[in-house]
């Protein structure tokens, strides 16, 4: 994130918003303890404290605290990130605010390699199986992602130019066709794949275990590497392909790299969770009304804003029909499609206006 | 030096360039000119190395196409004919982009200047969403020369490629944009334009390249390109073809008759 204009008081140059930085990682910091402290088992803030600073804490409470509230908080804090950095990126390289992972069909795609996975992966020779270990899952769904990011970016994107209809529909076809294969593996899976399977579609941060993170944590990481050095790029390429060039990127490896980047970390995401969507379309949208679309600002910001995001709303998810849980999906989405309606009913009127 | 040697380019599978050589130098306002469909375009987009083409091209002894993009944005500048930009970035920030991509990054006031040669000084702060065809157009300019604003760099000459420069602008800013392209050669810039303006092009132009069917048809100064024969076998109506005042040939389409 370095590399900020020269002369941030310039008209026409927005300064740094770091009112808007510090307030989101308050915000992250405050959805984290009240996420460690909010739940059936009764550990409240006192509880923490203590963990942090004083005496320690009951064995009963250390599982609680440690073994499943905070494997919850780090699965909310990656995942969030992931979904609301792979929007970033996939809004950039389609040159289109309505690109979201799970609207054009990517998180299908990713969902679809992690069933294959959960119920073809004892096909793979043992060697194979024992190389890839816990991440087999999560491999797969960023493989089954990146290639429907590829499919989805070959179909939509002619001459350096997105077709948003053809994006739409191209995700819907991609969908459905991850839907279909996807019933054929169930339909081939045993009772044991069966149970795995139904856990995983639930979609929800509920099973989250340090070993999941583990598996999950360096394909997210490395895209949070990646991706700022992707921002000038994503901005160049808002001018169009050629131009881009012009002002010296090297297009096809921005786009390579933002293909990769949003597939693996849709992938990661879907692989731990399941589907949770409009986190990728929501959080950046709102960062754009708020601080431009400068993608050197929006790539780190959104990832704090989704982080913070996905927590709180798991945090409501598991509280407000407690003591059930309400999927953190249903959540998601009833805040998000109508922002994506929004943005449709805008861009519509921008291109018939 | 922009040198092309026998240039094929196919859009397609229809060839659109058969052949095709011509130099522009530093110094010099090059417009490139014909009738529709003659390989304008097809012509500078392969000078910049945008379509793949059978044939030799040369920007200050780099092979265009095979340059590493960033080393080509230090000496040269390209106009779009297609203005769009997805996201609302502010008429600043699209300058800024230009600027960041060429040698003068750091110089702080360069924004205002390049917004001031193009007369949008006051647009600054404007998304770029919400300005008018022209606007844009001249936005783009004042963003392309703020990558190559210096005319003259260590390396030699940098370069503004222009596709249609004065499609959409009134004629105030057709002849501020027309100077502006003029004094950047005349401070030994190199300049290549796609024009389809042929009075504008007579005036400001040292030599004009004239396309017919994706050949070369006639190259060199306006006065010897534009005579009535070349004229009315490009636009096939007979031209009458004016020089006062002294600065070239110019003519009315009023006086044009079919032939």
């Amino acid at each position: 994130m370095v590399a900020l204009s020269p002369d941030l008081t310039r008209p026409g140059l927005r300064p740094v918003p770091w009112g808007l930085t510090a307030g989101l990682v308050l915000l992250v910091i405050a959805a984290s303890a009240l996420s460690l402290t909010s739940g059936a088992a009764g550990l409240g803030f006192g509880d923490l404290l203590s963990a942090l600073f004083g005496e320690g804490l009951s064995k009963r409470d250390a599982v609680v605290l440690y073994d499943i509230r905070l494997p919850r908080l780090a699965m909310g804090l990656a995942v969030g990130a992931a979904l609301a950095v792979s929007g970033v990126l996939l809004q950039g390289l389609f040159r289109n605010p309505l690109a979201d992972p799970g609207i054009v069909g990517i998180s299908s795609g990713a969902g679809l390699g992690a069933v294959m996975a959960i119920v073809l992966g004892g096909l793979l020779p043992l060697w194979l199986s024992d190389l890839i270990g816990m991440h087999l899952v999560p491999v797969a769904a960023f493989l089954g992602g990146w290639a429907a990011t590829l499919i989805l970016y070959r179909t939509a994107t002619a001459g350096g130019r997105t077709d948003v209809a053809t994006m739409l529909l191209a995700g819907i076809a991609l969908a459905a066709l991850a839907g279909a294969v996807t019933g054929v593996m169930v339909y081939l899976a045993d009772d044991r794949q069966l149970r795995d399977l139904t856990f995983w579609s639930m979609g929800s941060l509920a099973g989250a275990t340090w070993a999941k993170l583990a598996a999950a944590l360096p394909l997210i990481g490395l895209v949070m590497l990646i991706a700022p050095g992707l921002a000038r790029g994503l901005n160049a390429l808002a001018l169009g392909e050629a131009q881009a060039v012009h002002m010296g990127q090297d297009v096809q490896r921005v786009k390579r790299r933002a293909i990769f980047g949003a597939a693996a970390a849709t992938g990661a995401a879907v692989a731990v969770s399941g589907g949770i969507g409009f986190i990728g379309i929501v959080v950046p949208h709102l960062l754009r009304l708020a601080m431009g679309p400068d993608h050197r600002r929006l790539l780190p910001h959104a990832a704090l804003l989704g982080a913070g995001l996905l927590v709180l709303a798991d945090l409501v998810s598991r509280t407000i029909v407690a003591p059930a849980e309400l999927p953190i999906g249903i959540l998601t989405a009833l805040f998000g499609s109508p922002v994506f309606l929004w943005i449709l009913l805008r861009q519509k009127g921008a291109l018939r206006g | 030096m922009l040198e092309i040697a026998d240039l094929h380019a196919s859009l397609g599978r229809r060839e659109v360039l058969h052949g095709v050589s011509l130099t522009a130098r530093p110094g010099e306002v090059l417009a490139i000119c014909g009738p529709n469909g003659a390989g304008k375009s097809t012509l500078l987009r392969a000078a910049l190395g945008e379509i793949p083409t059978q044939g030799h091209i040369r920007l200050n002894g780099h092979a265009v196409g095979k340059a590493r993009p960033a080393e080509m944005a230090r000496i040269r500048a390209v106009l779009p004919q297609d203005t769009q930009v997805a996201f609302a970035f502010t008429v600043a920030e699209i300058v800024a982009m230009g600027q960041e991509a060429g040698d003068f990054a750091a110089d702080p006031n360069l924004i205002d200047q390049a917004l001031a040669a193009v007369g949008l000084q006051a647009h600054a702060a404007r998304s770029f969403q919400t300005l008018s065809g022209g606007e844009r157009q001249r936005s783009h300019l004042a963003r392309a020369l703020a990558q190559v604003w210096q005319p003259m760099g260590p390396q030699g000459p940098r370069w503004l490629f222009l596709d249609e420069p004065v499609a959409s602008l009134d004629l105030g800013h057709q002849l501020q944009v027309m100077r502006l392209a003029r004094a950047y050669a005349d401070d030994g810039g190199g300049v290549v334009a796609v024009m389809h303006d042929l009075n504008l092009s007579a005036m400001f132009a040292d030599r004009l390249a004239f396309l017919i069917d994706g050949r070369l048809a006639a190259e060199g100064p306006p006065a010897e390109v534009l005579t009535p024969a070349l004229l009315e076998r490009a636009y096939g109506c007979r031209v009458a073809l004016n020089t006062v005042p002294a600065r070239g040939p110019w003519f009315v389409p009023q006086a044009c008759e079919a032939p």
